[in-house]
């Protein structure tokens, strides 16, 4: 979850969210090598008394500032390919869950068995309990079995919206009449919270998610409750 | 369409729909709306879908029981607010699709 000045991303709960994580943290080293190095480079010019006015060709140093940014590229290119893939890998889901966006709030459907759906709407500030976060807390979460991989199908019963889930490394929109699929696998239990990420009206910024991961057994028990 | 019993979930193992290799993208819309089809599909033709199957069966007087599979896997897969439009306009006759 998200905590007060926080600079990087929230912990990986998926495997995926912490290939990202890794690729984010290859892709920004190589950023502020190439960032030192040009400061460097400009703090040096502007610093010397000394002058060169004769300049005529520089074919070397040309080959080298083209081949030398060309293989960074493939450098940062194929570990994202790498992910890319790996997040359209063939799986077999143990879980269908439908999640449909309103204006303001998310409904979730559990049809594999039973027909169970509910509407999840954020808890207004004036009715939080001590400890629970602003605009983030919901009255109905997600519960879904962790170390599963469940797939998430995503519409929307109006406007766009988004549903996204920053620890597990999900963001799908959310269009009326289309269902957009994505594949989620949490390795732990816990909370994780998101918030919806497409501009959907006047309350786009209250209508939250909130995943709750437990193991099979709490899983089985809290869907018979809720059917 | 079906009786009651026939809409309640069938014994056997299921867990949920699985893998469609004709639909492996990000867009499952045609998934689910092809699996709540085929209502009609009469022997000889390409995937037998839910309606098309019962259709089918009843066509040549055998047990809709088999196509319980593909209720299961509309039912997993189509948001339940779509179904309950398009049951409503299969009954009023302005259903669109081919059935």
């Amino acid at each position: 979850m998200p905590y007060p000045h926080q600079l990087g991303f929230q912990d990986a709960t998926s495997p995926i969210m912490e290939e990202l994580l890794y690729f984010h943290d290859h892709t920004l080293m190589i950023v502020f090598l190439i960032s030192s190095l040009v400061l460097y480079t400009i703090s040096t010019m502007l610093s010397t008394k000394l002058t060169h006015t004769n300049t005529m060709n520089a074919q070397e140093i040309e080959m080298v500032w083209t081949i030398l940014p060309a293989m960074i590229l493939i450098l940062i290119a194929l570990p994202s390919l790498r992910i890319l893939y790996m997040i359209d890998e063939i799986n077999d889901p143990s879980l269908t869950v439908k999640t449909l966006g309103h204006q303001w709030y998310w409904s979730y459907e559990y049809t594999d068995y039973e027909e169970l759906c509910f509407d999840s709407y954020m808890v207004p500030s004036t009715d939080l309990k001590p400890g629970e976060l602003r605009l983030l807390e919901v009255d109905n979460r997600v519960v879904l079995p962790m170390k599963t991989p469940v797939r998430m199908l995503i519409s929307s019963e109006d406007v766009l919206h988004s549903w996204a889930v920053p620890s597990l490394g999900l963001k799908t929109d959310a269009v009326p009449g289309r269902l957009n699929q994505t594949t989620l696998m949490s390795s732990r239990p816990g909370l994780f919270y998101g918030q919806c990420s497409e501009i959907c009206g006047s309350n786009h910024s209250f209508m939250p998610i909130v995943i709750e991961m437990v193991p099979l057994k709490t899983f089985e028990s809290w869907s018979s409750l809720m059917t | 369409m079906l009786g009651v019993e026939a809409q309640k979930p069938p014994k056997g193992k299921w867990t949920t729909a699985p893998f469609d290799p004709r639909f492996p993208n990000q867009n499952q819309t045609r998934n689910c709306y092809q699996n709540f089809l085929g209502e009609t599909w009469g022997a000889g033709r390409k995937s037998p879908d839910y309606h098309r199957c019962v259709k089918a069966m009843n066509r040549r007087g055998k047990s809709a029981q088999p196509c319980e599979y593909y209720f299961r896997e509309y039912r997993s897969l189509c948001p339940i607010s779509w179904v309950q439009r398009w049951n409503q306009q299969i009954q009023d006759g302005t259903f669109a699709g081919k059935i």
